[in-house]
């Protein structure tokens, strides 16, 4: 029952990364981009981890997305046509380049296994909000207090970049 | 509940590549945004499913800075993508040799 659950999320979320790649109406791969965060969401959630499935949901598929939907409905985007034309070195170059992409992908699932140790069981605050706190709030302060300082320049050159020019 | 996380590092390759030939194919600049945010979700998938099979918290604080630096990057990325739109007046990753020598 439960690998049946998993295998359905799975498929939805190869289905909508596929669409997101490949549709031509930016607002279909927007919604498709969503519907795959979202089953991303559900696979944290299974995997134990409550609270980045929570910010996934709030964060990933509600603030970020909100902000592409708003660039594409400001922008009015039109359909792409064709597909991009490549320069000569990359028509020389993409076949062996894309071989040895699926060379080393087939390797890494299908090569040599490194056996992880067997896993304690896992207590029952595991992935919850207190733990992630804690450890955000002793081990990882700097990169904590770092990330808003990150946020805070990404904030003022964002509003650099597209603010209109006042000459 | 309980998946197993080599199914999980499955998709994640999966959707990973996904993301890579979305960057790679696309010519409009808003969708190679989108196609790295997939990929970068590919990575928190990986990250997460790691921290279950190892038992650690580790994974799990580093799905969170991802986050944020993909929410910073997004944020400068889409502002980037108004200014270019407001000097050429179209999104394709084809016009945008302007920096070309």
């Amino acid at each position: 029952m439960e690998n049946l659950f998993g295998l359905a999320i799975a498929f939805v979320a190869i289905f909508s990364g596929l669409m997101v790649v490949l549709h031509r109406n930016p607002m279909v791969n927007l919604v498709s981009l969503i519907i795959n965060l979202a089953s991303a969401a559900i696979f944290f959630l299974l995997l134990g981890g409550q609270f980045i499935a929570a910010i996934q949901v709030i964060v990933y598929a509600g603030a970020i997305m909100v902000l592409f939907v708003f660039v594409i409905m400001l922008l009015n985007l039109r359909r792409e046509l064709d597909p991009p034309k490549g320069g000569r070195i990359q028509k020389i170059l993409y076949l062996p380049a894309a071989l040895a992409l699926a060379a080393g992908l087939v390797y890494a699932a299908l090569g040599p296994r490194i056996a992880l140790p067997a896993p304690p069981p896992p207590g029952p605050d595991f992935g919850s909000v207190e733990r992630v706190g804690e450890l955000l709030f002793t081990d990882h302060l700097f990169a904590f207090e770092f990330v808003s300082l990150l946020l805070v320049v990404a904030m003022v050159g964002a509003v650099v970049l597209a603010k209109r020019r006042l000459d | 509940m309980e998946i197993n996380p080599n199914f999980c590092l499955s998709i994640s390759l999966i959707l990973f590549t996904i993301g890579t030939a979305g960057v790679l194919l696309r010519r409009s600049i808003i969708v190679i945004l989108m196609s790295i945010e997939l990929m970068l979700n590919a990575v928190n998938l990986t990250f997460a499913a790691f921290s279950a099979q190892l038992r650690s918290m580790d994974g799990q604080i580093f799905v969170f800075f991802v986050m944020a630096v993909a929410a910073a990057e997004a944020v400068v990325g889409l502002a980037i993508l108004i200014a270019l739109f407001r000097l050429r007046g179209e999104t394709d990753a084809d016009g945008m040799n302007r920096l070309r020598w």
